[in-house]
């Protein structure tokens, strides 16, 4: 399967771009702090919304973008995490903050289990059993035998996580500072995996499955750490989705879910830590956005029952100009600038 | 053992179903590589289309046939207008394409139709002659024009010039230009065909699932393990898979699991077919060249 | 003798990497050229870039008269080409009668079942394989039934690229005694891509030799077997 091209490989960019990229974290740093310092309720809602999408796309990212493997079903991860997140605060009275490691602890391990019992699929195999498995997950959860701690049908609400610190932050705000904090960590993480020797050993998983076992790799394992990695990612935003959400649902988690990190990760850029972003932004706002454009005036009210195709057309046009996704844009981008200011452009 | 009978050819019938969307996967899957995610959609439109038809006055089988030209052209713009242009694009690239026609056209039918669940009128009178104990005359119905619609397939594609030269362009593109072929062609042919068999699937289905915009979703997913048993790269197999999985879906439904675990059913057909024998019954074992 | 066939300058490139520098051949009407050289010299390349398959093409490639660089495969073929690709491009699940079938896709005529039969006369192993999958016939059968093929669509001029590849030299012998004849009977002109030096000049009447991309000798035979440089190169001697 054909990927990005080799500007995708984050463990090899020489230094000049580093600093690039390191003034471009800092502004978002500084974003990230201020400006829900500063916004409504419900902007808050969608930033934090945001963060936690980024960890799951991120965990999806590291599946499909650094080892090759298409999953349509991290959307049963998520709810996995979620739910688990759910019964440890309702059953077992634990307190809010200690849910997102156990979540994620609990999916590792039922990703390595599922990537056990897939490592020898390849590519359309792979997204037929995890689409299978997105899709039988809201089935799943309503199962008699689990009703005792899914809540059923109805579900478990949760209570919201108070702040700790009143004066200066509110409720929402705290949450979103939580999970900032928990994305913080797990990107700090997944950069320094995959810019080690587990990175490069990953591409090549990716790109010369065959090759690589024949130098050594061991294909088999890689692959199942690599979703037990992915879902644990996962696990954990569905447990901070759970917290956000105030309430956890089987219908919550229907197959568009799966498709919603597949699309992030996509539109992100597949195989970059940044790109995954922006694909958390496109699936927080974009569905919502059609919807908002047509509350900016009357004649324009019939584009609210739009966005669902309003979506596709966007997703399908994304793939057609920027098969790359924004990181890949932007890449192509900094290699014109550079090659315009006449420095050879690295690749 | 009467009522054994009459779940295992209640399955058949339901087998007819996955048997025609099996077929309309495979046929994709062996000219393109891709599994066409959006094939449930797109039939659950052409369906919305026939109702509209049906409403509006125009007699049954006059709004099948409209229909089947209908998707048939809806098909055939897909690949020439959409996939023609992403030939050379990754297979995740592909997917994410599918999964646009997807969320646009289950997006289409609630605005477009209604989102109040209707009902779809089938041409076999609930009261005809040939029904019988053990299947109602829809369900005779479903088997028969499937059968019918599988024999026209088969008999197109083994007998007809066109169908050689879609088989051709399916197994080797290149040589088939070296014939004059023009391939781009026979796969917007194959797409408008396998469009047609996911419309005829969805009006023989929506009598008893109901029309509505998520109503496909469970059928394609029974339509995919059926495809995958037969063999994902096997025309035979992809009919057989699904009459396969349509007894199974019953008799599990009947005996063991319950209605409500449906798609956990299919999700373990899928599951064990892909870890036990990813070529199914009949397909070609996969040779990876090195 | 007017070129049915006409290369002028050709580059060609697959991509990044270029392949063919300024290549210039011709095929008389009713002739018999081969193409030799290395590994690699870009043998493969100038009949690819003549059907346009893959190959990114400057230059002029004329067919009776008329440029067809950029042109689809399958619109070249059409203007009477067939070609018989390196790896013969077999339809291997598919029967021997219906390869046969293929190749004659573009008429409309009556004659096809006849023109069968012609093709089984100059084949006889195929006659009584018809009705087998392809896949199954032996290296040097296929090779048979891919210019079987190529013949079926009554083709004006016939490209073979490496048509003794991986064969037995007597298999090599009967092929090319086969294609002299069709060449005789049917004034079918032909451009031979070949390794395989020895066998295809005592096939043709002109060669051409084609070194990195580049057209270093042309002439009939005798003068290219009797070039020193040449002989020492290519004939191992």
């Amino acid at each position: 399967m054909t990927m990005v091209s080799a500007t995708a490989d984050i463990a090899s960019a020489p230094a000049r771009r580093i600093s690039g990229r390191r003034l471009w974290l800092a502004a978002l740093l500084v974003f990230a702090v201020v400006v829900p310092l500063v916004s409504s309720g419900y902007h808050v809602f969608q930033l934090t919304q945001i963060v936690m999408y980024a960890i799951a796309i991120l965990g999806l990212n590291l599946l499909t973008g650094y080892s090759g493997q298409i999953s349509l079903g991290n959307g049963s991860f998520y709810a996995l995490g979620a739910y688990t997140a759910a019964i440890l605060m309702t059953n077992a009275k634990l307190p809010y903050w200690a849910t997102p490691p156990i979540a994620g602890a609990v999916c590792f391990v039922a990703g390595l289990a599922f990537g056990r019992s897939v490592t020898r699929l390849e590519g359309l195999y792979l997204a037929l059993a995890t689409y299978a498995l997105g899709v039988a997950t809201p089935q799943i959860l309503k199962l008699d035998v689990l009703e005792r701690w899914t809540g059923g049908n109805q579900g478990v609400v949760l209570s919201k996580p108070t702040s700790p610190f009143p004066s200066l932050l509110n409720d929402d705000q705290w949450l979103y500072f939580f999970c900032l904090g928990a994305a913080v960590i797990l990107f700090i993480v997944a950069w320094n995996i995959v810019r080690g020797r587990t990175g490069r050993a990953l591409i090549a998983l990716r790109n010369h499955p065959i090759a690589a076992g024949t130098m050594g790799i061991p294909v088999a394992a890689y692959k199942s750490a690599t979703f037990g990695l992915s879902a644990m990612y996962t696990g954990v935003a569905g447990a901070l989705g759970a917290l956000i959400a105030g309430f956890v649902g089987p219908d919550s988690f229907q197959i568009i879910l799966s498709i919603g990190f597949l699309v992030g990760g996509v539109v992100g850029g597949i195989a970059s830590i940044f790109g995954v972003l922006f694909g958390a932004a496109f699936i927080e706002l974009v569905p919502d956005l059609t919807k908002q454009v047509s509350e900016m005036s009357p004649s324009l009210r019939w584009l609210a029952e739009l966005q669902y195709p309003a979506y596709g057309v966007l997703l399908i046009a994304t793939m057609l100009l920027m098969p790359g996704g924004m990181a890949g844009l932007v890449r192509s981008v900094e290699l014109r600038i550079a090659r315009h200011l006449h420095h050879p452009p690295r690749t | 053992m009467q009522a054994f009978l009459h779940q295992l050819l209640s399955g058949l019938a339901n087998g007819s179903i996955y048997a025609s969307v099996a077929l309309a996967l495979v046929m994709i899957f062996k000219a393109t590589h891709h599994v066409n995610f959006a094939q449930g959609e797109l039939a659950m439109f052409s369906t919305y289309v026939a109702y509209t038809l049906i409403h509006a006055g125009v007699p049954y089988w006059g709004a099948f046939v409209i229909t089947l030209v209908f998707s048939f052209a809806i098909g055939v713009a897909i690949e020439r207008l959409l996939l023609r242009r992403l030939r050379h694009a990754s297979a995740l690239t592909v997917v994410i394409v599918f999964i646009g026609l997807l969320v646009i056209f289950n997006g289409l039918a609630g605005p477009l139709f209604g989102f109040t669940i209707k009902e779809f009128p089938t041409p076999f009178a609930p009261n005809a002659s040939y029904g019988s104990t053990y299947l109602s005359p829809h369900e005779v119905g479903m088997i028969g024009v499937t059968l019918i619609v599988l024999a026209i397939v088969f008999a197109f594609f083994r007998f007809t010039r066109l169908g050689l030269a879609m088989r051709a362009s399916a197994e080797n593109p290149q040589s088939s230009r070296l014939v004059g072929i023009r391939v781009g062609w026979m796969l917007a042919l194959g797409w408008g065909l396998a469009s047609v068999l996911g419309a005829i699937a969805g009006m023989m289905a929506a009598p008893s699932v109901f029309l509505e915009p998520n109503m496909m979703v469970g059928i394609v997913l029974y339509g995919f393990a059926a495809a995958l048993l037969g063999g994902i790269d096997n025309p035979w197999g992809a009919p057989i898979g699904g009459f396969i999985v349509g007894v199974l879906e019953n008799l599990a439904g009947a005996y063991v699991v319950g209605s409500h675990l449906k798609l956990a059913l299919a999700l373990a057909v899928i599951v064990a077919v892909v870890v036990f024998k990813p070529s199914g019954l009949f397909g070609r074992t996969v040779v990876v060249r090195v | 003798m007017t070129a049915l066939l006409e290369l002028t300058g050709v580059d060609a490139d697959y991509g990044a990497t270029a392949v063919l520098r300024g290549v210039s051949l011709e095929v008389d009407d009713g002739g018999m050229v081969a193409l030799l050289g290395a590994n690699g010299a870009g043998k493969t390349t100038t009949l690819r870039a003549i059907c346009n398959m893959g190959v990114r093409v400057r230059g002029a490639i004329r067919f009776a008269g008329r440029r067809i660089e950029g042109l689809a495969t399958e619109d070249v073929v059409r203007l009477g080409i067939g070609h018989v690709p390196e790896g013969r491009g077999t339809f291997l699940s598919l029967t021997v009668e219906e390869n046969l079938r293929l190749g004659a896709m573009l008429r409309r005529d009556r004659g096809i079942a006849g023109d069968v039969t012609r093709v089984c006369g100059y084949f006889p192993v195929l006659r009584d394989r018809l009705e087998q999958q392809a896949g199954t016939l032996s290296g040097g059968e296929q090779q048979m039934l891919a210019i079987a093929r190529a013949l079926m669509s009554r083709p004006r001029l016939l490209l073979l690229d490496e048509p003794s590849f991986g064969l037995a030299p007597v298999l090599v012998q009967e092929i090319f005694r086969i294609l002299r004849v069709i060449n005789r009977e049917e004034k079918m002109t032909m451009l031979l891509v070949e390794q395989n030096a020895r066998l295809a000049l005592d096939l043709v009447g002109q060669v051409f030799l084609l070194e990195t991309g580049r057209v270093v000798a042309s002439g009939p035979p005798q003068q290219i077997a009797a070039d020193e440089t040449v002989r020492r190169a290519y004939l191992g001697q």
